[in-house]
This record gives C-alpha cells, structure tokens and sequence, in this order.
C-alpha cells in the first residue's frame, strides 16, 4: 500500500479544496473591506456556487482516495449536494437576518463555510479518522455560531448548553470508535468490515456499537440524546438553527450509515434493533412534544426530532431501498425545513423577533406569498401530496414494509397523523385568525429567492420526483448495502 | 390533450385564472370561476355519449411514465361508474360554485380557488388507475375541504375543519400501508414494480394478506363514507361548512368511500370482501337506525340532513355487501341519487340560511306560503330522498332491498324500517318548516327562490324525475363495473350472466386487462 498522498488525490478533492480557500478568502475580504455587509453574502454564494459546480466533475466516480481515508463515490456525491444546497439557502436568509441583529458577518460566513466543509468530509470519510475530523470541523463552528448574536442571552445558553453536551457525546463516540480501532486493529471503516466477520458474539464489540449509537445518536438528536436539541435551536440564531437542523443532520446521517454499513455490517442484527427503538421513541416524542409548542422555532425541533425518526427507519430497514429512501428524504427535508426558517426570517424585524406561533397571525393577509409558502412547507413536512415531504415518507416506510418492519410502518404513519395537527395548527393561524399582531414581513431579494427555490423544490419534487428517485438510487447502491443483506441471508 | 386529463385540468386552470385576478375584483373572480366551472361541466357531457357501455374495458385511457424507477404511472381510464361519477362531480362542482355567488362575500378569490382545486383533486380520484396518482389526489381534496370549512364556515368552524382532517388523514395513512403492501406483493410475484390497479385486481393474494390489507383500506374508505362508528366527523363539518361545501362534501366526497370499496377493496380482495360481509352488514344496519332515529331528534335543519346523509350512505354499503349484482348496481345508482337528492337538500337549506342566518327548524314554519316554489322544490326533494316512486331514490332503494332480500331476509327487513323511518324524519321536517302559519314575524318578508337560486335546483330536479321514471341507461352503464365487482367476488353470479355467451364459463371478456381500445380514439 502506498503511504501518502498522490498527486490525483488533490484533483478528487478539488470541491473540498475550493472551499477551504473561499472561506480563507472570505475571512481576508472582511479585513480588506469594511462595512461590506452585502459583498461578503455575494462572495460566500459565489463560493457555494462555485463548489457546487465542480460537484458535476465526480458524477459516475467511485474511487478511495488518500490512502483510503475518503470515499469519492456517488453517495458522498448526493450528501455533499444536499449540504451544500442547505448552506446556499441558509446564507441566501443570513444576510438579512444579520443586519437586523447588528453582527458582524466576516466570521459568520467563514464559519458557514467551516461547518460545510466539515459535513462534506463526513460524507466521504471512510475512516474513522477522517470521519470524526470532519465531525468536529463541524461540531467546533456550530457551537460558535450558536453563540454568535453576543449581546442575547439565549443564544449565548444556547452555544454552551450545545458546547458542554456536544463535547460530551463526541467523548462517548470517541471511546465506541477506540474500541472498534482496539477490535479489529484499522480505522479504515471497509478494512473493519471484513475483520468483524464472525466476531458477532463479541461483547466489547456490541459495546463498542452501542457507544458509537449514542455518540452519533446526539448529533442527529435521536431520543433519549436530543435533549439539547429545542433549547439549542431556539436560542440559536435563526439560520444558524436552519443549518443545524438540515445539514448537520443530514451530515451526520451519512456518517452514520458510514460507519454501521460500511463499517460494522456484521452487527447489524444489533444495531437495528437498537435504532429500531430509537427511532419508534424519537418518532413519538418529538411529534408528542411539539403539540404543546408556541414558539416556531422550538416547535421545529421538535418536529425535527421527529423527522430523525423517520429517517432512522431506513437505517432499520438496511437495505438498498431504505438508503434511498432516507436519501431522498433528506433532499426534501433541506428544502422544506430551510424554506420553514426562511418564513421565520422574513418575520425578524427590529422590534419584533416573530418566532412565536402567534406573530404568524394573519400572515395571509400581511404577506399571502409567504403564508402560502408556508403552508406548503408545514403540509409537506407532515406529509401531504402532492409535496415532497410525501414522496419522501412513502419511500422511508415503503422500504420499512418491504424488509418486513410493518409495525414500524404503522407506527410512522400514525406519528405523521399527529403531526399533522400541529403543523396544521401554524396554518389555522395563518389564514383563520385575522388579528394581526406583529408587523409587516420583509422582503428582500435573496429572500424571496430562497423562499422562492424552498417552493418550487417542495411542490416540484412532489409531482415529478423522477430525477431524484434515480439519483437516490444509483448515489445508494454505492454505499456497500450488499454487504449487510449478504450478512442477513 | 386527452380528454380526461381536459376534464381534469379545466378546474385547474380556473384556478390559476382566479389566482392571477387583482382580489378586489371580486365580480370577476366569480364570473371566472363560474366559467370555469361551467366549462368543466360542458366538457364531460360528451362522456355521457362517447362512453360505450358494450365495451368492458376501461375507456378513454391515457398511460404515460410519472415515476418510472418505481413503477408509477399517471395512468387514467372510466368505466361506466366512474363516468357517472365525475359527470356528478362537473355537475355538483358547477352548481356550488353558482350557488355560492351571495353566500361568500370574504375572502372571495381564496375561497373560489380552493372550490377549483378540490374539484380537480376530486376527479382525478376517480379517473386514476393507478394507486399512487389515486392516493395522490385523494389526499389533494383533503387540504381546500379544510380550508372551506375552517374559513367560511359557521361559528364551531375550526374545530369541525380539524376534526375532519385528522379523521380522514388518520384513515387514509393506513390505507396507504396496504397500497404499498400490495405494492411489494405484486413486485414479488410478477417481478414488476407497478402501482397498476388493473393489475392489482388479476392477482390471487394470499388470504391473511388479503385480511389485512382490507382492513386497511376499510379504515381509509369507512371513514370517509362514513360508516359508523366512524360517523362523528360528518355532523360536524356538514353543520359548520358553508353549503356549497356541504354540498360537495355530501354529494361527491363521500361516494370516495363508497367509490373505494367498489374500485379496490371488492375486486382486488375478493375472500377478505367475504370474510368481513357479517362486520359490514351489522356496521351498515346499525348505520341505517341509528343514522334515522339521531336524524328523528334534531334541532337543527342542517344537522338533521347530515344525519340523513349517515342512514343513506349505510344502506348504500349494505346494497354493496349484499355482493350480488341486482345489490351492487342499486348501491351504484344510491350513490347518484344521494348526490343529488342530498346535495339539493344542503342547497336547500343553504338558501334560507342566507335569508336568516339560522338553521334552527323552531325559526321557520308556514314557508310554503311566503316561498312557493322553494316548498315545491323542497317537496320534490324530500320524495326523491324518501324514494317515492317515479322519483329517483325509489329505484335505488328498490334495486338495494331487492339485492339484499337474496343475500338475507333478517338484513332486508332491518334496511326496510331504515326507509320507514326516513320517511319519518324527512316528512315532520317538511311539515315543521313549511306548513302551518307564518308564526315567526322575520320569515313574512322571505323572498322566494331567484332565477339564479333555481337555476342551481333546475339540474338536480331534471336528474331525479329522469333516473326515477327510465334508469335504463344508468343502469346500462354501469354493468360492465358491476361485472368487473361480481366477476371478481361472486363468479357464481357471472357465470349465469354470461351464459349465453360461453357456455357457462367466467367470460375472460370481463376480465380487466390494461390496455383497453378507448371509445375516444374517435372523439379524439
């Protein structure tokens, strides 16, 4: 095996690579230009842009690069566009958002930037080195973010609270992933694989895999590890809450499909049926708890507790079709959630923070475009056609019937059934109570293109989801699925 | 375009039209929006004539790729009961739209757009043959429904609005388990990943798949007939929708139920259909007393119809459970004259709630004198609902009991004091709000029936006085669905149909197949 790095690595990590040096490039711009509020959001998407283009030069590439630190396949492929499209409209939202709340943007931009670069590796981290790298290239900027807006307290508690819990669960992870490397003597997550044949009776390695569970348990905010999750994304910033909420979670779902399907596919009796726990209790408690919510944003993660329910059933099912399925999911989730926080952008003015259930009051009256927006989003993340959120449902629990999870099925649209009446509760307020509390939501032009992309996506993806059923499909036959169904059989 | 999806659209466009009009221009959203109504009934009249009835193959059947990595289709066809059904829906639609004009005085250009797109939701449910597109728009429905209830609605509106959503969601979710269910079987025995319905119903499933799988369905489609104990809901949104929702929630949402069982449930689980005949028919005699004795107590004019609507829609279940074609074609044709019989009701009811804003039937009385044609037209509807002969809920009634009696006498006896009673309730309301002196002061100055009014009862009286005095086309329309059903459910029955033909053999003739040679080629 050839140690070191080969000249064509750079070329297989040249997105990686532009957005390492947009971000420098962002941090000298705000030196070099003061006050350049706007410029800086033109440069940060025109880096966004630029890394999303060079994404086309790997279509159909599957290879190991670095010394089989990274994956630059399909799947890494379809992680890396959807995190890129939750950071296009999170700093398409940011712009606005920050001239409000009077922050500097040179740090916040880079950060974005920071956080992307590091769910990008953990879409194509092969080993457990590069894949945790990747995490805390993430993690580590989320948590300033969290704490950006320095003169409001609750988003100060909220970048501890995420620091002090965030750091906690990435120890566990560390400590699963010690025993994984102490079991089987590799990191590299393929290697692993072929040593853990036969070892299933192994307690340190049912150990080792309850730990790595809960370690990226937390970051997907999966109960009994969410804890963190409404406080953090009600405190947050709201764009930065959009970020975390989608490409975090999106992020960390492919580390985790990673590491347990690439990495320890012989467990899998094991880690299903603890994920098929998991995510029955995360289904219910997060749609639970979000029937009481008033505040939006708090009520969104919860639903996003929810929504990681979801997808867990997908990794329940292990097959080809439950990648696929969650895959898809989490392409519509970006845009209906992002679209969700664009809403509550619109609603932050100087006076008024507009993240309360009841600043939405009338919003059909002040503003119909954003109300309908609205309403779209809350349909399609309940599940409703003719939105994505409903192609994406149908697919996670088709594939939850097709592998014989029937029960978790039935559980799911019952969950989605009472989800329902909270999101449906967001529009009563909407369009039925005519008292307007709050004041005018503004508009400006990279919101409206934001909002704009959420709807089209949402409803596009819901009648004619052809292009990205195949995506979905082929991006989930690279991950090695085969070697878990060859293990069941 | 093909001439279904021209049908389908028409709604759609109307809407899009009412959407790009300026929201103070509230006359000319209603003149679109009647327009586009209109146009939609026009255009499916020529179904009434280019629809073959010879032909038992789906017609006018239109197939293109919609999601091809997982076999779905946008895929749509007819056959005699479903022609029917969306020539009811073009119809009833026009007519709410119309009846609408004074009633909607908010919010205008919202509340017609959402009249147009739950119009196209509701066609499309019933010209989808493939399972995903159906489930698609049967879902479409539920959100405009929702809206009109809960914007335009009467003073309990939101709760009535979410108690209906929640309900039909909650069913329609465990119905989508078993499409996929059949979904993954049918990939499993043929190899071939197809929401095809047509396909769905040549497959022998298993038994214990077939049970829950119906019981999946039963749940989606009960709900929204509503069969009891799954009624609650309907009182609620029928008191608090405003008519012309009440109108198309009685005279077309809830033969999606009916629809459902006749187009899914019977044909493609023909065993399960049998094992649970005994639940069905206790739930549908239950439904047929209980809907009329609850109907007998009410206050409210718009609450007693509802109730009706429970008793009616049950007796149209059990004329399908008698699962013998003389029962199904009479459960078929019950479910038209529900629709018109029932929705001119509502229409009815929504005319003098206009003039007085109530529904308490203590506020009326003697309105025969100060109305004249408004107690002629309600008389002719009361008959029509009561099935006095000559009218046409006789026929459908007549059809029912006939099917029934064979399947058992207990059953036809029970259903029989279900009419009795109807006519009971039906009758006292008559003579509460019509005869007698004008005893109220406020009803003296009640102005009768304007030429627009009339023109929304006009349809409706010329469809009863047809169907009661010569069903025979309707009833010759729907027989190669009826056979589509029997052949399926009760073969023994289809073989004496198609003697002469085959001697005695199950016709393959009537055996779906997907591709059918559409009528339309030459209207197109």
């Amino acid at each position: 095996m050839p140690s070191g790095i080969s000249p064509s690595d750079f070329y297989y990590l040249l997105p990686e690579i532009l957005l390492t040096a947009g971000a420098l490039l962002v941090l000298v711009a705000d030196v070099l230009l003061p006050r350049g509020n706007r410029l800086l959001n033109g440069l940060t998407l025109a880096v966004l842009g630029i890394t999303l283009a060079s994404l086309a030069l790997f279509t159909g590439t599957d290879r190991e690069i670095a010394n089989g630190l990274i994956a630059v396949d399909s799947f890494a492929l379809f992680f890396k566009l959807i995190v890129l499209i939750a950071a296009v409209l999170t700093v398409l939202m940011s712009d606005r958002y920050l001239r409000v709340e009077g922050a500097s943007p040179g740090e916040y931009y880079f950060l974005i930037l920071c956080s992307t670069l590091g769910m990008m590796i953990m879409a194509g981290g092969i080993d457990l080195i590069t894949s945790f790298v990747g995490l805390e290239t993430m993690a580590v900027s989320f948590y300033i973010l969290a704490g950006f807006i320095k003169p409001n307290q609750q988003s100060n508690e909220a970048a501890v609270k995420y620091f002090l819990l965030g750091a906690f669960s990435l120890g566990i992870l560390l400590y699963g992933m010690s025993f994984l490397y102490g079991l089987s003597g590799t990191t590299n997550l393929r290697v692993m694989a072929t040593m853990f044949v036969g070892q299933e009776g192994d307690p340190l390695l049912v150990l080792a895999v309850i730990l790595v569970v809960a370690g990226l348990g937390f970051k997907i905010a999966a109960v009994p590890f969410h804890m963190w999750a409404p406080d953090v994304y009600q405190g947050a910033p709201t764009p930065v809450t959009a970020f975390l909420s989608v490409g975090s979670k999106a992020a960390s779902f492919a580390m985790l499909l990673r590491v347990f399907i690439e990495g320890v596919p012989s467990m899998n009796a094991d880690w299903r049926l603890l994920f098929e726990g998991i995510a029955i209790a995360t289904m219910t408690l997060g749609n639970v708890a979000a029937l009481t919510q008033t505040n939006m944003k708090r009520m969104l993660a919860y639903s996003s507790i929810a929504h990681a329910g979801y997808l867990l059933i997908g990794v329940v099912a292990g097959t080809e079709r439950g990648v696929a399925a969650m895959m898809i999911y989490l392409m519509v989730y970006t845009f209906m959630q992002l679209g969700a926080f664009t809403v509550i952008v619109m609603l932050r003015r100087a006076d008024v923070v507009g993240d309360e259930l009841k600043d939405l009051s009338g919003l059909n009256v002040r503003h119909p475009f954003a109300a309908f927006a609205m309403l779209l989003f809350m349909l399609s993340l309940g599940g409703i056609p003719p939105t994505a959120g409903f192609m994406g449902k149908l697919w996670l629990f088709g594939a939850a019937i097709d592998s014989g999870y029937v029960w978790l099925a039935v559980i799911g649209v019952l969950n989605s059934a009472i989800s329902l009446y909270y999101y449906v509760r967001v529009v009563v307020f909407m369009y039925m109570r005519t008292e307007t509390a709050a004041s005018t939501p503004t508009t400006t032009p990279a919101l409206n293109v934001a909002l704009a992309l959420a709807v089209v996506a949402t409803l596009g993806l819901g009648m004619y989801p052809r292009q990205l059923f195949d995506l979905a499909e082929t991006s989930a036959r690279s991950l090695g699925v085969a070697a878990v169904v060859a293990v069941v059989q | 375009m093909s001439y279904l999806s021209l049908i389908l659209f028409t709604p759609l466009v109307g809407a899009l039209a009412v959407l790009l009009i300026n929201r103070q221009n509230e006359n000319a959203i209603r003149w679109i929006a009647n327009l586009f109504a209109l146009a939609g009934f026009v255009i499916s009249v020529p179904l009434w004539f280019w629809y073959n009835p010879q032909n038992p193959e789906f017609q006018f059947v239109e197939r293109l790729p919609w999601i091809p990595s997982v076999g779905a289709e946008y895929f749509l066809g007819v056959d005699g009961f479903s022609a029917l059904l969306i020539m009811l829906t073009t119809l009833m639609g026009s007519i709410a739209v119309l009846s609408s004009w004074n009633a909607i005085t908010e919010r205008v250009k919202e509340y017609y757009l959402f009249l147009l797109v739950l119009q196209t939701g509701m066609l499309g449910a019933f010209m989808a043959l493939d399972f995903l597109l159906f489930f698609l728009f049967w879902e479409v429905m539920l959100v405009p429904m929702y809206f009109l209830i809960g914007i335009w609605g009467s003073s309990n509106r939101l709760y009535s609005a979410i108690k209906f959503f929640l309900y039909t969601l909650v069913g329609s979710v465990v119905m989508l388990l078993g499409i996929l269910a059949l979904y993954f079987h049918n990939y499993n025995v043929t190899g071939v990943y197809s929401f095809d319905v047509t396909q769905f119903q040549t497959l022998d499933l298993p038994f214990n798949l077939q049970w829950w799988v119906f019981l999946a369905f039963f749940l989606g489609f009960a709900i929204k007939v509503p069969m009891f104990p799954f009624h609650t809901w309907l009182p609620d949104a029928h008191t608090d929708a405003p008519t012309a929702g009440s109108v198309i929630l009685a005279a077309v949402l809830l033969k999606m139920g009916t629809y459902g069982f006749i187009r899914f449930s019977l044909p493609i689980l023909p065993d399960a259909t049998h094992a649970f005949v005994p639940m069905i028919a206790v739930l549908s005699i239950i439904g047929i007393v209980y809907g009329a004795l609850v109907a007998l107590a009410q206050k409210d004019w718009k609450r007693l119809v509802a109730y009706s609507s429970v008793s009616h829609m049950a007796m149209v279940m059990l004329g399908m459970f008698a699962l013998n074609p003389v029962g199904i074609t009479g459960s078929i044709i019950q479910q038209l004259n529900h629709g018109i019989s029932t929705g001119a009701l509502f229409l009815l009811v929504g005319v003098v709630y206009e003039r007085r804003h109530t529904r308490e039937i203590s506020e009326y009385g003697g309105l025969s004198k100060v109305m004249p044609v408004y107690a002629a037209v309600f008389l002719l509807m009361t008959m029509s609902s009561i099935g006095l002969p000559t009218l046409n809920g006789f026929i459908g009634e007549l059809l029912i009991l006939q099917g029934v009696f064979v399947a058992s006498k207990v059953w036809a006896a029970v259903a029989a004091s279900g009419i009795v009673l109807g006519a009971a309730y039906m009758l006292s309301l008559y003579q509460r709000t019509m005869f007698g002196k004008v005893e109220n002061a406020k009803n003296e100055g009640l102005a009768d029936l304007s030429f627009r009014e009339f023109a929304t009862f006009a349809p409706l009286i010329v469809l009863a006085v047809w169907i009661g005095l010569y069903p025979a086309p309707f009833l010759t329309r729907v027989e190669t669905s009826v056979q589509r059903v029997i052949v399926r459910v009760s073969p023994e029955y289809s073989q004496t149909a198609s003697s002469e033909g085959s001697d005695g053999q199950v016709a393959p003739s009537v055996m779906p197949t997907p591709v059918a040679v559409p009528l339309a080629a030459a209207a197109e």
